[in-house]
């Protein structure tokens, strides 16, 4: 759903790192995954949860936006992530944010909703594998035992030292998104590299 | 570490959290009827009580809400919380102290108790046979691995060792005691100890990399250790630690701490309940003292492999719990690969740190013998009873050959037997208590097995040097006889045991004095957190392991789990014990030294001078001698001390209390403590999209705040000053281009976006047109500036306003906390997009031309688009929004695409841009090019205490608006003083001198006598390549009236004669703005 032909390379804030990241999930022999996914869609809503737009914007997007604190709706490849009591934060596939934009927008109305385009403010990194919430321990102070922080949960909360919003993903085995400001992707990167020293094989 | 309960996310650090200051202070409605001693107690004062205190908290690195919570500051705890414009409660749950050890009497197990040195150690654990090579080696007794030795160097000797030994037991296995003199004194100091405890034992390992005082008792032999004994201190390294230390966050419902009979008791209990449960323990194996005594070794063996094999428990072996925090934080250091020596993985970390979050903790820490005070106490041979029974039974060592036992309580006895056993000769044990209170069955077994009971007596003298080779034996106290004389090489003493309250005391726990075991024992905390075992006072073993089992029950069934009946041992039938003997100071004839404190070699003598010299509390006491204040932390000695100091002042012990418990319990490095934060991890790197162009370019960069920005661009070899002419040249005469993506921004949407930003920026900004763009300032209550930068009406209910690069969170959550806690009502949201959007700021002459070049379908020239408006347009093919605003006085554009488009851009630029020499420019020119217009950098030409009217702007500051953030600071009588500092600028009168940032400014041309008075200080200071000469901004009393004065600037020993200028030195009139 591309809104316009590309006519200029694009280039992701971590399209330095594929590279690395690459190579430490193989050298973990699949214990970590690590990856970024670039370009999400990303749009971020303000609305009075309990006002009539909640509800027509839900409609709009095809899923109801999550009340409850810090978990994630999904609905296809729509996400709709708590990120306050009037504050959420919808992730879809790249080149659709102007979609979603527009389609909350529409469904407003005459209701006061904030919609803006983030896609560009953070970028996605994927971190999976049978060790992910070890490597994530070193870093996230969050308990991220599956009892308390299972699929379908989200969380505002600090990875070393950066802030991220961490994403518990509904599909079995999926691991975490991981989704970190732009400018401190290649910090972020750094850091899980090295935290995921110990979980390479030594050759 | 707090654990705030967000009233949305729920519990979280504290680390996620900023502190807000004092709720409910309303912002006065009639700001312009109040005076201005009334305005200043709005803006200055806020109560500070002791107790419950309502205060504002904003989850900043979470859901960024704003909320307030009740705290008690006097012991720190969050009583409720509630949100943002919700009543405060009327009432709340304090936090209630509970027993460190509830309903106790239930849990005592029916039947005979008491079984130290019941089970005979029999034929041990050791593997294989030899220990031929070891003088000092029982030939089987131990849980060394006789198959796999071990060869180390100590003091230059090379020595044989086995896997399971200590460097301690290795060398008393060798035959060596000593390990060093002491600190002052110099005096021969041996192995004391078996454990954590060591005072003396302590020694400097020289490879594989040196580390400093180490105590030998709890080093793990490894192949091709090398150590060497010390002068009681120790050398740092001088190169970087090679190794890697790291860190992990663990979470559970019940942290055990010490996996002794109480704790392994208590991790039964937990285990396989479904609770997770951490048991830490320092030692390689699990089993705690049961090791050093050989008892039940069965049911250690079994129980440990159910419970490394149990899901959601984590065994951690040699982890050191060293510290108890706010709601149940609890660090441990886990030492991972040190035990391997050489064979280490180096991608494994050597230590690494466990923040642990409990919901419980239990607390089996065990207790340390301690020592007495008796004349010459201090000879290598001396060792603590239960110190040489554990060198027995752990490692199959003789500590000695023959053996004087010295006791006040039953202990020494069960280790004299196991050391008699062992081939130990035991001349005799010396108990301080009289013939009518011996422990009568302890004292049949004992002669029974050939050992002179000697009641009533105490050591009071010993020979021998460097070791032991006598003691002398004297009646004691009531008790009447004759001096003896042993010839011995190893006296045991035992002064009784203190519980390990450490953590417990760290977690905010309360001690009492326990006058049966002569010790201070737990009693009460705030926190989730129970004692037990002998930690808790409870030296019997049947009590521990019942106090373990009932306290790991009671803290899982209070986390809702259902506990099954653990698997305890059976024990046999022992001695009922018989009440220990309270001493600490033995009487001596002589003047020789009485140690209290062997690691910092205090005595007696040293204690009386502190307590005649008037210091009567063991805070002051410790102060005065150091006791207690050495790496060991007191652990065999703090007691003792206040014991010793408690009969000189003669006072009950109780009464003195003990000093404060403080963390870490045992030392630990600061490598292990910075784990992965050293280096380029050590704090965030921020980077724009076009950062590995400016490496590419060899751009050498500034930090700004956590941003790495190109400062300039050095060619061929140029110097700063060079290259920073060249830049600023290129952006007055022909066209630059500097990366200005770091810029904050934040969208701000909604129908009351105009008033919002009318509040908080002094100038006006709801009458600014849609296309257009204004400058703007923003302000404290207090008046002073805070942040400016430039807001684009993007629509009628829409804006995106900059910020300066290092205070874009800073406004954000400025905006937040007004919104959320004072204006509710209105309409308004705020979303950072600094990252959305990369800015590009071309500026020059020559800019225009640029631009139109890649924008064919802009109208660029300056009746189309004139200053401060902007415009949606492509730029090379990318989506852009072109602003034509000027931080540099000449015609220039600030393009934003986004950052995935941003090298694409800049890359167009510079080709475009290359037949007219455009040049990238860092922020140095930057600085220079703004500083000759006079444009302030806040935070470097102002600090918190400058007006928008002292820079010179009070264009910027609305008459018209009824009211906004700092209005009513602005009539202030100290807003208004002629003399406040004003923004100017300062040209030395030689065009070559340079005065440094900082610089102090004085009115004479000689200096006067001190104090000086002093006019103000340099804010920034440069070259300027336009004016052909140095200039500087400045802050002077009352400024703008002495344009035109002459200054004095002393630099190093010279008074710089300077000219007191307008801030705009470069182009007053405008001229070049539209090119």
């Amino acid at each position: 759903m591309a809104d316009t032909a590309l006519s200029v390379p694009r280039r992701s804030p971590l399209a330095g790192a594929a590279g690395g990241l690459a190579a430490a999930t193989r050298s973990s022999g699949g214990a970590v995954r690590l990856a970024e996914l670039p370009f999400l869609a990303q749009v971020n809503v303000r609305l009075d949860a309990k006002g009539a737009a909640a509800d027509a914007v839900g409609l709009a997007l095809g899923l109801s936006l999550p009340l409850e604190p810090n978990t994630v709706v999904r609905a296809g490849e729509l996400r709709a992530l708590w990120l306050g009591p009037d504050e959420w934060l919808v992730v879809g596939p790249p080149d659709t944010q102007r979609d979603v934009e527009d389609r909350i927008r529409a469904a407003s109305g005459d209701e006061h909703v904030a919609v803006t385009d983030v896609s560009a403010q953070r970028t996605t990194l994927l971190v999976s594998g049978a060790r992910a919430r070890d490597l994530l321990a070193h870093g996230c102070p969050l308990d991220l035992h599956p009892r308390a922080f299972g699929a379908g949960r989200c969380a505002q909360t600090t990875v070393a030292r950066t802030q991220v919003v961490l994403v518990a993903r509904d599909e079995p085995g999926a691991g975490f998104w991981v989704l970190v400001r732009s400018s401190f992707a290649g910090y972020l990167t750094d850091w899980l590299l090295d935290a995921a020293a110990e979980y390479m094989r030594g050759d | 570490m707090l654990l705030i309960p967000c009233p949305w996310c729920g519990p979280r650090d504290e680390a996620e959290f900023h502190y807000g200051g004092q709720a409910h202070v309303a912002y006065p409605e009639n700001q312009a009827d109040l005076t201005d001693e009334e305005w200043a107690r709005y803006l200055f004062f806020r109560a500070n009580p002791k107790g419950p205190f309502a205060e504002r908290w904003s989850h900043a690195a979470g859901c960024r809400r704003w909320f307030n919570a009740v705290r008690d500051t006097s012991t720190n705890e969050i009583l409720t919380v509630y949100r943002s414009g919700e009543q405060r409660p009327a009432t709340y749950e304090p936090r209630q102290a509970k027993s460190a050890r509830p309903a106790f009497e239930d849990e005592a197990l029916s039947g005979p108790t008491g079984v130290q040195g019941a089970e005979p150690p029999g034929n041990g654990t050791g593997r294989g046979g030899g220990g031929e090579s070891h003088p000092y080696r029982h030939p089987t007794h131990g849980r060394i691995h006789r198959d796999t030795p071990l060869t180390f160097t100590f003091d230059g000797t090379e020595y044989t060792g086995y896997k399971g030994d200590t460097l301690a037991s290795a060398l008393l296995a060798n035959g060596i005691i000593q390990t060093g003199t002491s600190i002052k004194l110099g005096r021969p100091r041996g192995i004391f100890t078996a454990g954590v405890e060591e005072p003396n034992a302590v020694i400097q390992i020289e490879a594989p990399f040196p580390e400093p005082m180490l105590p030998a008792t709890t080093i793990e032999l490894y192949d091709g250790l090398v150590a060497t004994s010390l002068p009681g201190q120790g050398r740092l390294a001088t190169d970087p630690d090679p190794a890697r230390y790291d860190a992990v966050h663990a979470h559970c419902d019940l942290l055990v701490v010490g996996a002794g009979p109480a704790g392994l008791a208590a991790a039964a209990a937990a285990a396989r309940t479904g609770a997770r449960v951490i048991l830490a323990d320092d030692r390689p194996e699990l089993g705690g003292s049961l090791l050093d005594t050989a008892q039940l070794q069965d049911w250690v063996t079994e129980l440990s492999e159910e419970l490394t094999t149990t899901p959601d428990v984590r065994v951690l072996p040699r982890t050191t719990v060293f510290g108890h925090y706010d709601d149940n934080h609890l660090l441990a250091v886990e030492r991972r690969t040190n035990h391997l020596g050489a064979a280490a993985p180096t991608h494994v970390s050597r230590e690494r740190v466990w923040r642990i979050r409990a919901r419980r903790v239990v607390l089996a820490t065990g207790a340390h013998e301690r020592s007495l005070a008796f004349a010459d106490n201090d000879r290598p041979g001396v060792m603590l009873a239960a110190s040489a029974r554990a060198y027995v039974n752990r490692h199959g060592v003789l500590p000695g050959r023959q053996a004087v036992v010295f006791t006040t309580n039953d202990s020494a006895y069960a280790a004299a037997l196991d050391l008699a056993r062992a081939g130990i000769h035991i001349a005799a044990i010396v108990d301080t208590r009289p013939s009518g209170n011996e422990p009568t069955e302890w004292a049949r077994r004992a002669r029974e097995a050939g050992i002179e009971v000697l009641t009533g007596h105490a050591v009071v003298a010993t020979e021998g040097t460097p070791r032991l080779t006598a003691v002398t034996v004297a009646p004691y106290a009531e008790t009447t006889g004759t001096t003896r004389h042993f010839a011995t090489d190893l006296l045991l003493v035992s002064g009784g045991w203190n519980p390990v309250a450490h953590l417990f005391s760290q977690a905010g726990g309360k001690l009492r004095y326990d006058d049966t075991l002569g010790s201070f024992v737990p009693d009460s905390c705030r926190q989730a957190v129970e004692v037990a075992g002998s930690a808790n006072g409870a030296l019997d073993l049947a009590e521990a392991l019942a106090q373990g089992a009932a306290a790991g029950t009671r803290a899982i069934e209070a986390e809702g789990y259902t506990a099954e009946a653990p698997n305890l041992p059976q024990l046999p039938t022992e001695p009922a014990p018989t009440p220990a003997m309270q001493v600490f100071l033995v009487p001596s004839t002589t003047d020789a030294p009485r140690f209290v404190d062997l690691q910092r070699d205090v005595t007696v003598s040293d204690l009386t001078r502190a307590t005649t010299a008037g210091l009567n509390s063991v805070e002051h006491t410790k102060r005065y001698t150091t006791a207690g204040t050495a790496n060991d932390q007191g652990k065999t000695s703090g007691v003792l001390a206040s014991g010793v100091v408690a009969e000189l002042l003669g006072v009950d012990i109780s009464d003195l209390g003990t000093t404060t418990f403080r963390p870490p319990y045992t030392p630990v490095s600061f490598a292990t403590l910075a784990g992965r934060d050293r280096g380029a991890l050590h704090d965030p790197i921020r980077t724009t999209a076009l950062h590995d162009w400016h490496v590419m370019q060899g751009a050498l960069f500034e930090n700004v705040g956590q941003w790495k920005r190109p400062w300039y661009y050095p060619q061929d070899g140029e110097d700063m000053e060079t290259a920073v002419l060249r830049e600023c040249a290129a952006a007055r005469e022909g066209v630059a281009f500097m990366d200005g993506s770091t810029l904050g921004k934040i969208d701000v949407q909604g129908p009351d976006a105009p008033v919002f930003l009318d509040r908080l920026y002094t100038n006006m900004m709801s009458n600014l047109k849609v296309g257009m763009i204004r400058y703007g300032v923003m302000c404290r209550p207090d008046g002073m500036v805070f942040d400016d930068g430039t807001a684009i009406r993007l629509a009628p209910d829409r804006y995106l306003v900059t910020t300066t690069t290092g205070n874009a969170a800073a406004v954000l959550d400025w905006m937040e906390e007004w919104h959320q806690t004072e204006w509710p009502e209105l309409r308004v949201h705020c979303a950072s997009v600094t990252e959305q959007w990369a800015t590009v700021a071309l500026v020059g002459p020559r800019s225009r031309e640029v631009l139109g070049s890649l924008a064919p379908q802009l109208a660029v020239g300056n009746d189309d688009f004139p200053f401060m408006a902007w415009r949606d347009t492509t730029v090379a093919g990318i989506e852009a929004r072109v602003c034509r605003i000027s931080f540099s006085g000449e015609l220039a554009y600030e393009i934003n695409v986004s950052p995935w488009e941003a090298l694409a851009l800049w890359e167009a630029l510079y080709e475009a841009g290359a037949p007219f020499g455009i040049t990238p420019y860092g922020t140095e020119t930057m600085h220079v090019l703004r500083a000759e217009k006079g444009y302030p950098i806040i935070g470097q030409d102002t600090d918190g205490t400058v007006t928008p009217q002292d820079l010179g702007m009070s264009w910027a500051v609305s008459k018209k608006k009824p009211d906004f953030i700092g209005k009513r600071s602005y009539a202030r009588a100290d807003a208004v003083r002629p003399d406040r500092k004003h923004l100017v600028g300062l040209l030395p009168d030689d065009p070559a001198a340079f005065l440094p940032e900082g610089t102090q400014l004085i009115a004479d041309s000689v200096l006067p006598a001190p104090p000086v008075p002093m006019l103000g200080h340099v804010t920034s200071s440069y070259r300027s390549a336009a004016l052909g000469r140095t200039f500087a901004l400045a802050l002077i009393k009352g400024g703008r009236d002495r344009i035109g004065e002459r200054l004095y600037a002393p630099v190093g020993d010279q008074l710089i004669p300077v000219t007191v200028a307008s801030p705009v030195l470069y182009d007053p009139e405008g001229a070049r703005r539209d090119g």
